[in-house]
């Protein structure tokens, strides 16, 4: 395989200066002179994404604003071999829209334009850089939403949820992106137009959007997305329940889908990280609790009424010391703050913290709690959990400062530490967050070098040529085999204010 | 912590693991034989390279052989769709031998389990914990002596099936987790796994749902599994298809526990499904006429496993003729929800909320799909009639564009370069 290698194309110096006169000349006639940015001072505020860690410069961004710019800048690129970056907001966790040092930086947030709400068939037509709240918002008067709801929602853009498979606090109910999503509309690598599903519930012909979806960017290029919107609830209520000790809190989310109920969120905090954003938001959290699950129900009135009452028993029945359910909108919010607020928490508490996004099965959520008490005294770090613990997916902040070298070091073991524990339990190191540039090497620990090499034979079906992202997600043999027992790297974000998770 | 309730693959077979056939003996190990399973439920260590079992050895020797002659493999199950796709070329593989569930966890919504399971194996064990597949997949076939033939686990991902559910639910492929897939270079790949939520490198596993096994044999899959709903309720409406079409498209944007629909001659029929409390204020809300649980219940198995008064009629009038062409076909269309009555001549079974629309017509191909077309959606011809010629293009999908059609064969050529499994099955050039 040679479509997608580490660092194809590297270069600097003069060869770079020629190569990017070569790639001007090429796309200057294609796009107005304002959305196409070469020097220094246009490109640096594209050189990284939500991970702020890695970062390279591109040769120069281009920034369409129709498809046919799209094709047209696309087809200029594969006819050079020049790598193409698309992006969107820029919030990506794992640095999937890092630019290529030799390639182009395709910012799509031009595309914003809701192009059509089709409240009938409770669908909406929107271009690729629309924002992931402003569908939700858009739609509301209709009593519909947009139900994948990750929690940079304000800022990441449709289509960057599309390349990430993005999550969200409601994905045990209400699915992921890949589950909300019916058509998605963009270009081959070689700028070809192209549609991947359908006005249908399915499509002739393999699932291809099943496996665009969360490519990366890898495999081609969405401009347009149809959405499936879906009938808001009529009411939500959230329980907050305290635990003594972290096992009682796992049993007790093995108990609730033991019991047949499928929460509409169902989130963990341990005990640091509870006190961490207590003192962040003051929503009135139980600072002696080893661990506080809220566990939401929606639905009509009766239905959650319903709900409520057996999740309750099930909780007091796990060794709940106690029990509060939210009596209001404003109540219930208040429950979530903490929870969404987290990573700024964390923030305040620590000069820097990396989060980590592996998944395990459920009933693995307190050993996994021990064992990253372990690891706290092993690599002499503190670690705050928050885990979306309805499906298994666990964001530990390991607290560390990046001006100490030695810190740093031990919080990337740590970090590795967390990512090969939870495959060695069955799970996965990236649940919601991709893989990027940042999990390179744990794809070494999770996948064969088989299963790699078909993953790179998929992206060469697709993009021969290897020009889309080249480099990210699937790491080469080369990496792997080099990776050995070396470590995964620092991750450190951009966008503190953002809610996250 | 409690121990979950997990069973292993003899255990969670239960009486069913007794009636293995007996010309497959070697087909369920003592457990300690477990392959398939072994590396993603492995607990401690990185994943392994698997034992490999008798029954799996034998096809993995039998896919590297075939791939070294460049020779066709029909990959096969139970046989229960047969009828479905493009002509069954070269030498019939039976993947029945790799079977039994190898890991189900309730508490996990998961369960994991080899190609050639029984699909009605699986879902007495879920029923067992009260879950079940919430896809629905269609339990098709009788044999010689009129017995159900009932379908395994490897021909409801590879078909991509599912019944009536389907609209509330998703689909087969929105419930694949993982799979172990064997390639046409005769790897054994896993990709996805056990948990709700991996964005791990590309899905592959998913992509594998509606396949036809044109990617590879589909060894094991895990899927997610779900509590069946506490209360359900079917309410029947006389109206016409417009009206029905109009009241499903509307009722389906508001918070309503909708489950199934079904139209047909005049009638409308919903399921409900969920919360006692919220199937009760939506049977108030909906109005209509309570059917009884009992007939409700087989009202709907027959319209899952196609057996109803619908599709009885349309398999009576496809046989009809002795021989001689009846000129009749079985189309599936799957179309915009929203879109108004097909314009061509047959009898029509809404299901899935108006995104299904089974017709039974002697319409030419051509204008059916064209009719599909218009509906923004695509049709399949599902059963021809006996004697009836097949579309001038021999294709039973609908065809797909250019850059797909591309896309199509460049994966194809990916995942297996000499063409060895199930040659036109999905597509005359695949």
């Amino acid at each position: 395989m040679t479509a997608v290698t580490d660092g194809v194309l590297a270069g600097t110096g003069p060869d770079r200066r020629a190569r990017q006169a070569e790639i001007v000349a090429a796309l200057q006639p294609l796009l107005p002179a304002h959305a196409l940015l070469w020097q220094a001072e246009d490109t640096v505020p594209y050189e990284c994404d939500g991970l702020t860690a890695y970062r390279e410069r591109p040769l120069l961004v281009a920034l369409p604003e129709t498809e046919a710019q799209v094709a047209a800048v696309l087809k200029a690129c594969h006819g050079l071999n020049v790598p193409v970056v698309a992006r969107g907001a820029g919030t990506g966790l794992s640095g999937g829209a890092m630019p290529h040092a030799m390639g182009v930086t395709l910012g799509l947030a031009r595309f914003n334009r809701i192009v059509q709400i089709d409240k009938y068939s409770r669908t909406a037509v929107v271009q690729c850089g629309v924002r992931n709240l402003a569908i939700s918002e858009a739609v509301a008067q209709h009593g519909l939403y947009y139900a994948p709801d990750p929690s940079s929602q304000i800022a990441c853009t449709i289509g960057g949820n599309i390349a990430e498979n993005s999550g969200g606090v409601h994905c045990l109910k209400y699915g992921l992106t890949l589950h909300n999503v019916m058509k998605l509309r963009g270009f081959t690598a070689e700028g070809e137009p192209v549609e991947f599903g359908g006005d249908a519930l399915d499509a002739p012909g393999l699932d291809l959007l099943s496996v665009v979806v969360g490519s990366e960017g890898m495999l081609a290029v969405i401009t347009e997305v149809t959405v499936k919107l879906t009938p808001k609830p009529q009411l939500a209520r959230c329980i907050m329940a305290s635990f003594g000790d972290v096992r009682h809190a796992g049993d007790a989310v093995a108990a609730i889908i033991a019991a047949g109920i499928i929460p509409a969120g169902l989130e963990m905090m341990d005990k640091p990280m509870t006190a961490a954003v207590e003192d962040f938001v003051h929503a009135g959290y139980d600072l002696d609790a080893a661990a506080i699950l809220l566990c939401e129900s929606d639905g009509t009135p009766d239905e959650v009424e319903e709900e409520i009452g057996r999740m309750k028993a099930v909780l007091v029945g796990a060794g709940a010391t106690r029990l509060s359910v939210s009596e209001n909108e404003a109540q219930r919010l208040r429950f979530w703050s903490g929870r969404k607020n987290a990573f700024p928490a964390s923030g305040r508490i620590s000069p820097d913290y990396m989060c980590m996004d592996s998944t395990i099965p459920r009933k693995r959520l307190a050993d996994m709690l021990l064992a990253i008490a372990g690891m706290e005294k092993k690599y002499r770090l503190r670690c705050c959990n928050v885990f979306h613990a309805g499906d298994g997916n666990l964001h530990p902040l390991i607290l560390f400062d990046a001006n100490d070298p030695d810190q740093l070091h031990r919080c990337e073991q740590f970090g590795a530490d967390i990512l090969e524990t939870s495959v060695a339990m069955g799970g996965t190191v990236s649940g919601e967050h991709g893989v990027g540039v940042e999990k390179l090497n744990s794809m070494c620990v999770q996948f064969s070098p088989e299963e790699r090499e078909q993953m790179l034979r998929l992206k060469a079906a697709f993009d021969p040529a290897g020009v889309l992202n080249p480099g990210k997600v699937i790491p080469s043999l080369h990496r792997c085999a080099e990776y050995g027992r070396m470590h995964v790297r620092k991750g450190l974000l951009a966008f503190p204010e953002l809610e996250r998770f | 912590m409690s121990e979950p309730s997990s069973t292993e693959m003899n255990q969670a077979t239960g009486p069913a693991a007794d009636a293995v056939p007996r010309d497959l003996p070697a087909a369920v190990e003592a457990s300690t034989e477990i392959a398939l399973g072994a590396s993603i439920s492995a607990e401690a260590g990185a994943p392994s390279v698997p034992a490999i079992e008798p029954a799996l050895r034998r096809i993995l020797d039998v896919v590297r052989e075939a791939a070294a002659h460049e020779r066709a493999l029909c990959l096969r199950g139970s046989g229960s769709k047969d009828f479905l796709g493009g002509p069954l070329l070269g030498e019939p593989l039976d993947l029945r031998p790799l079977r039994g569930i190898t890991s189900y966890e309730p508490t996990e919504l998961v369960v994991t389990a080899r190609a050639g399971t029984p699909l009605d194996e699986l879902e007495a064990a879920l029923a067992e914990h009260g879950q079940c597949l919430p896809f629905e997949p269609p339990r098709l076939g009788r044999d010689g002596a009129g017995q159900p033939l009932g379908g395994t686990v490897g021909g409801m991902v590879a078909s991509g099936l599912a019944g009536p559910a389907r609209a509330a639910a998703g689909s087969v492929r929105d419930h694949v987790l993982g799979a172990c897939l064997l390639n046409g270079r005769g790897e054994l790949l896993r990709f996805g796994g056990t948990v709700m939520k991996n964005v791990a490198g590309y899905d592959v596993s998913r992509l594998l749902a509606g396949s036809m096994g044109v990617l590879g044999v589909i060894c094991e899959v895990s899927l997610k599994v779900l509590p069946r709903p506490p209360a359900t309720r079917t309410l029947r409406f006389d109206m016409d298809q417009a009206n029905a079409l109009r009241h499903l498209n509307e009722w389906a944007g508001q918070p309503l526990p909708l489950q199934a629909s079904a139209w047909w001659d005049g009638i409308l029929v919903l399921r409900l499904a969920g919360a006692e409390a919220a199937v009760a204020s939506a049977a108030r809300l909906l109005g209509g006429e309570a059917i009884p649980p009992p007939l409700a219940a087989g009202f709907w198995a027959g319209l899952r496993d196609q057996r109803d008064e619908f599709f009885l009629h349309a398999e009576a009038v496809l046989a009809a003729g002795d021989g001689e062409s009846t000129g009749f076909s079985l189309w599936q269309l799957s179309v915009a929800p929203t879109a108004p009555r097909l314009e061509v001549a047959g009898e029509t079974l809404l299901e899935w909320g108006g995104g299904r629309r089974w017709l039974l017509s002697r319409e030419p191909a051509g204008r059916v799909r064209e009719a599909a077309l218009a509906a923004r959606g695509h049709a399949t011809l599902y059963r021809r009639g006996a004697g009836t010629a097949a579309p001038d293009d021999g294709a039973i999908f609908a065809p797909l564009s250019a850059p797909l059609l591309r896309l199509h064969q460049q994966l194809k050529a990916a995942f297996d370069p000499q063409r060895i499994f199930n040659r036109e099955r999905l597509h005359p050039q695949l």
